[in-house]
């Protein structure tokens, strides 16, 4: 609590945020939600005042037992006939946005799976798959389609700030599409319940310019540079990280956590939760679960001093 | 005899005499005094019943709210360390799983066991005893589940649990079988509860009430019990499969053997969304009931409404997939479920509308129940607007598990649901203790909560458009989410302080405070033609009811009632009794006798709550000792308390009318509760159909070669013996029709060891071509139909057993065979499932064209 409270003041300044505001327009498939929501919102003020108009006037007015046969009308028409054709209007509209924000193919295919508690991201490229993970770098106004699994629960893959969401289920593959139309760092989230640490389940999806992007995806595709003698490597490896994390380049081939090839290159650690820094860095491995509880990776309390450090330094050179 | 009788023309009642009516009062309240002291427990009157049912409903209501604030204390703050995220997790967890099923769906049986029968003019319902055990199966099951926090193993899972979070031990502990068996436990109760319901409105009504001139009420109860008969047993067959995996590993939702996580979504949510109508229409039932007394005049659009009420319960069950909007099902699925969640705005408009057309033509009285009533609509019809949002598929995979969805759930739950209910709370209030409330403390209470939930969730919405997700019991200050969250949680804790001014006004001692006058609202249906201070029978003798609002438009009917001049004024023989009527017309048909209290009641609920706790920590032995306790005393309390022959075969009710004092077959209330639950019990089996067609149809090798099926032959053999035993029940009741009891006996007998062939070809057809469960969902599927089989076999010779020894010790005779024509309607049931698993496992293959 007391961290809360003192934070209190900037968070009342800090209120229009929009990372994950799915009203900022910065996809088209949002986009899209965004004028339908608008219209439902200003309909639903209107529809609500006219039923509770008609309440309020109902009850105020003086007893007329004549109106009886209007009441009947007044039912027929407002509660039957009324409804009927404000649904049916919206139905048809719904599903003709729904037509156009799905689609088969896109211009780039990114295989997303969900784990507990990070995302493991593959892109497709014709060279072969790209690996990384927590972070979705798209370029701005291409159609991207991701398809989504998962194999331990169910999780749910949402941009806000870019469209809706699709679940991520074990044993079968969904598929979204987005289409960015802003550049920014655009919030992601896990929005199914997946247990524990769900609530720290997030990713940064960041939209660049297409050249921006092409020059990240080729860095992102090469193989980690480490020069042969680095100490902090050895010590990655001395202390088994190797058995879960896949650098590329290296021995260290394990398929279970994130891949850290370039690491250092992404926003944030932890699945989008913390600023990659050196210190959040030696955090995360010394009071892993003080970060981020539940998880299957175990802290490594007894790392500190310059072993840690070097550690840190080597893990923050993978860019 | 009853048939010819003319009710609108019955001879005049005798001449009120003194002596007669006070000896006939005393008679009565022999009849249906409760036991004194610490014995009230024992009590199975639907009066003391109904009011412990609501005070520990509401008992969980205050448990689930203060889950409820830790939730919006630790939200208030990004960043806040109150609660860990393990606790968090199980306190979202339980607050909706204790709101759903301890609270909403608990609250609306125990209002209509309180009301029902006073609004019927009957005495009790006609299953008190089954009111009683119900009831304490909820406080057994409530407590375990609900107890378990404080043990730090609440089940975590989200109320939905979704598979294969709560499938996989991996992922979920102890708390996920809490949630599991307790719940089973607490769905047995609802069951129970609906059975009686559904039989009260059919046949308790008092002679004359036609199903037209039913009170609204009745009719929203008849409709959701119903409901609840159709809803709950999918949730329980999933149950049963999520248990099955979770402790003995079959194979349904590991998608790596052939199971699908998907299967769990469907079985919950085709539970899951008529529940929101099954909570909804009860209280809206309430306003319905109450707004033609303040407005002085019957509602407009009776038919309406009832067509209404049928229609959202129809359509409630066709819309489940819009919960499921996102787990990429092809566009034709989601626009047919898009469209019929967007229908069911229709039948809710009409019902509103009848209600707003009420007070036009009107002068509606201002009172405590009638703001709470247009409280209720002012937010109900919010919720129902963004309820047309979220039903649009593009808009809902937007909102889909975010704070808008939290936003509207409690917008159409506390403005459909709890508003009415407090609204009702004030307005019988008086009727259940002949006190009235405080309307100052009302109107605070009222703007408190009113003022207080819009503050919580209107921003709320505003919340899930920012993008946070439900379930998540942290955020960053730089998500923008603070200052919302921070103003939701002042509102709770408004809305927290209004229900505690509620709570108080409804629990202050007014021992001395005078009573109220009799029927002190005016209103016209017949729980309020109760005397005040009120006698435990209910009504002094039950009345011939031919209009809709009886108390305003049968002239002089209270003092008829009063002077004993209806039927059955009397308890002669010192049994409490009520008049069972025919479905359609309400024609008396007999004098049924009920229960009174009974110990045994008790003793068979903490038997089988002991039985669904026993088996969350896997304790065989013990399960099975109390398994054999639940059973002995269920078998005693039939023995001792139904179908007992009457000392005569007939009695005079009054008004010239003479009624048998025993029925079988479908003119007993017995038969109908048998044959209402096996049609829930059907239902669940339907869930399983429904499991084995939606694998078939979701995963393409589903069935498997012609070598791995279960053998034909043997499924063939196996079916043949289990209709054989089925027609040897059959035929025991038309022998012992014809009064020859021993061969009755042989048959009933005979059927056990049959029936036991049956199943066993059945297991060996499984068996024998290596079927097993744990490794492949087709395995497991064939297994848990010829399980649930077995299981019915099993509780099947139990009653033939029980039967036969009612034939051996002349409780069930040729004249009086109510027991043996029940047992057969069961059977019937029983035959019908063995056909349709026969079918599923032995003909589909074939059609297929993997058969033998």
């Amino acid at each position: 609590m007391r961290r809360g409270t003192l934070l209190i003041i900037p968070a009342l300044l800090a209120g229009c945020d929009g990372r994950h505001n799915w009203l900022a327009s910065a996809g088209a498939e949002a986009q899209r939600v965004e004028e339908l929501f608008w219209v439902l919102l200003l309909g639903a003020a209107v529809i609500w005042g006219l039923v509770i108009g008609a309440a309020v006037y109902a009850h105020r007015r003086q007893v007329d037992p004549s109106l009886e046969t209007q009441a009947r009308r007044f039912i027929l028409w407002g509660g039957a006939v009324f409804p009927t054709v404000i649904v049916g209007a919206l139905l048809v509209w719904g599903l003709v946005i729904l037509r156009d924000i799905t689609a088969d193919e896109g211009d780039l295919t990114v295989r997303v799976d969900g784990e507990r508690w990070w995302w493991r991201v593959i892109y497709e490229t014709p060279e072969g798959d790209v690996v990384t993970a927590n972070e979705i770098r798209l370029p701005v106004d291409r159609t991207a389609l991701f398809r989504l699994t998962a194999d331990d629960v169910i999780h749910s893959f949402w941009v806000p700030a870019l469209g809706g969401k699709m679940d991520m289920i074990p044993g079968r593959e969904t598929t979204l599409a987005l289409t960015p139309i802003q550049t920014g760092n655009w919030g992601g989230l896990c929005a199914e319940y997946c247990g524990g640490a769900h609530a720290l389940m997030r990713f940064d999806a960041i939209v660049m310019e297409q050249d921006a992007f092409d020059t990240w995806l080729a860095a992102q595709a090469a193989p980690a540079q480490i020069a042969g003698d680095d100490r902090g490597f050895e010590i990655f490896q001395e202390e088994g990280c190797g058995a879960c994390h896949t650098i590329r380049g290296t021995d260290a081939q394990g398929p279970v956590g994130p891949d850290l090839t370039h690491l250092a290159a992404r926003e944030k650690l932890g699945a989008g939760i913390y600023d990659m820094t050196p210190e959040t860095m030696a955090r995360w491995i010394t009071d892993t679960h003080e970060m981020k509880p539940d998880i299957d990776m175990p802290p490594y309390p007894d790392l500190q001093g310059d072993r840690l450090d070097r550690l840190v330094a080597f893990l923050m050179s993978l860019d | 005899m009853t048939d010819e009788i003319d009710l609108s023309r019955l001879p005049p009642p005798e001449p009120y005499d003194e002596a007669r009516d006070t000896a006939q009062r005393k008679r009565l309240m022999e009849a249906w005094r409760e036991p004194p002291g610490w014995k009230i427990v024992t009590a199975v009157n639907n009066s003391y019943i109904g009011k412990w049912y609501l005070l520990t409903s509401f008992g969980f209501f205050v448990f689930a709210g203060i889950l409820a604030l830790m939730i919006r204390a630790q939200l208030a703050v990004p960043g806040n360390d109150l609660f860990s995220q393990q606790l968090y997790n199980q306190l979202f967890t339980l607050h909706g799983t204790a709101m759903m099923f301890l609270f909403a769906v608990p609250i609306f049986e125990a209002v209509a066991i309180i009301i029902l029968p006073e609004i019927l003019g009957a005495r009790d319902l006609p299953f008190p005893r089954l009111s009683a055990f119900g009831f304490w199966c909820f406080v057994i099951g409530g407590i375990f589940v609900c107890g378990s926090i404080f043990f730090g193993v609440a089940p975590d899972g989200g109320w939905f649990m979704y598979t294969p979070l709560s499938s996989d031990p991996a992922y979920s502990g102890l708390g996920t079988d809490i949630w599991l068996l307790g719940l089973s436990f607490i769905e047995v109760s609802s069951i129970a509860a609906a059975v009686e319901l559904i039989v009260g409105v059919l046949k308790s009504r008092p002679p004359g009430m036609r199903l037209n001139l039913m009170p609204l009420y009745c009719w929203y109860v008849l409709v959701v019990a119903g409901m609840i008969l159709f809803a709950f047993p999918p949730l329980i067959a999933g149950d049963l499969l999520l248990e099955m995996e979770r402790a003995f590993g079959w194979a349904f939702f590991d998608p790596d053997r052939g199971g699908d996580p998907l299967l769990w979504q469907h079985l919950f949510w085709i539970f899951g969304h008529p529940e929101v109508y099954i909570i909804f229409l009860p209280s809206i039932a309430l306003i319905a009931t109450m707004l033609p007394t303040f407005a002085g005049r019957p509602m407009v659009g009776h038919s309406w409404i009832v067509l209404s009420a049928v229609g959202v319960a129809f359509l409630s069950f066709g819309l489940w997939v819009h919960h499921m909007f996102t787990t990429g099902l092809p566009e034709i699925s989601l626009s047919f479920f898009s469209a019929a969640s967007e229908a069911v705005a229709v039948p809710t408009g009409i019902q509103i509308f009848c209600f707003i057309a009420t007070m036009l033509v009107s002068k509606v009285r201002p009172s405590v129940p009638m703001l709470f009533a247009g409280g209720a609509l002012a937010i109900f019809v919010f919720g129902g607007l963004t309820g047309v949002m979220v039903a649009l598929v593009p808009f809902d995979w937007q909102a889909h598990d975010s704070y808008f969805i939290v936003a509207h759930l409690h917008y159409t739950l506390i403005g459909g649901m709890l508003f009415p209910l407090f609204a009702g709370i004030h307005y019988w209030y008086p009727f259940v203790t002949q006190k009235n409330l405080n309307a100052r403390a009302g109107k605070w209470s009222f703007w408190l909560m009113f003022g207080g939930f819009n503050v919580a969730f209107l921003p709320m919405h505003w919340t899930g458009i920012m993008g946070m997700p439900r379930r998540v019991w942290t955020y960053d200050l730089s998500d923008g989410w603070a200052v919302l969250n921070m103003v939701s949680t002042i509102g709770a804790f408004v809305f927290a302080a209004g229900f505690a001014v509620l709570a108080l006004n409804v629990l202050w001692p007014r021992g001395k405070a005078p009573l109220v006058k009799r029927n002190l609202w005016n209103a016209g249906t017949m729980e309020w033609a109760a005397e005040v201070p009120d006698k435990p029978w209910g009504v002094r003798s039950i009345p011939y009811i031919h209009t809709r609002y009886p108390l305003w438009e049968q002239e002089g009917l209270v003092d008829q009632i009063d002077r004993g001049e209806w039927f059955l004024p009397d308890a002669e023989e010192g049994k409490r009794e009520l008049i069972v009527t025919d479905i359609l017309d309400a024609r008396p048909l007999f004098v049924q006798r009920v229960g009174g209290p009974s110990f045994l009641t008790l003793g068979a609920a903490f038997c089988l709550g002991a039985v669904f706790i026993l088996a969350t920590f896997h304790l065989w032995a013990i399960t099975l000792i109390f398994g054999a306790g639940f059973i002995g005393f269920t078998l005693w309390w039939l023995w001792t308390g139904t179908s007992l022959i009457p000392e005569k075969p007939e009695k005079y009710a009054g008004r010239g009318l003479t009624l048998p004092t025993y029925a079988q077959g479908n003119r007993s209330p017995g038969w109908w509760a048998v044959f209402i639950t096996m049609t829930g019990d059907m239902t669940a089996f339907m869930g399983l159909v429904f499991s084995y067609f939606f694998y078939w149809t979701a995963l393409p090798d589903f069935l498997p070669s012609s070598a791995h099926l279960p053998g034909f032959g043997w499924l063939m053999l196996g079916l043949a013996l289990l209709i054989g035993a089925w027609a040897m029940t059959t035929a025991a009741r038309e022998t012992l029709g014809h009064g020859q009891r021993g061969l009755a006996m042989v048959l009933l007998i005979g059927a056990l060891p049959m029936g036991a062939l049956g199943i066993g070809a059945w297991c060996w057809s499984a068996y024998s071509k290596g079927l097993d469960p744990t490794v492949q969902s087709f395995d497991a599927m064939v297994w848990m139909l010829i399980l649930w089989m077995g299981l019915h076999l099993l509780l099947n010779w139990v009653m033939h057993l029980y039967v036969a020894a009612r034939v051996k010790f002349g409780h069930c005779t040729p004249e009086y065979r109510a027991d043996l024509m029940n047992l057969t309607l069961f059977s019937h049931f029983l035959a019908l499932t063995a056909v349709t698993i026969f079918a599923l496992l032995a003909l589909f293959p074939l059609l297929m064209g993997v058969g033998p």
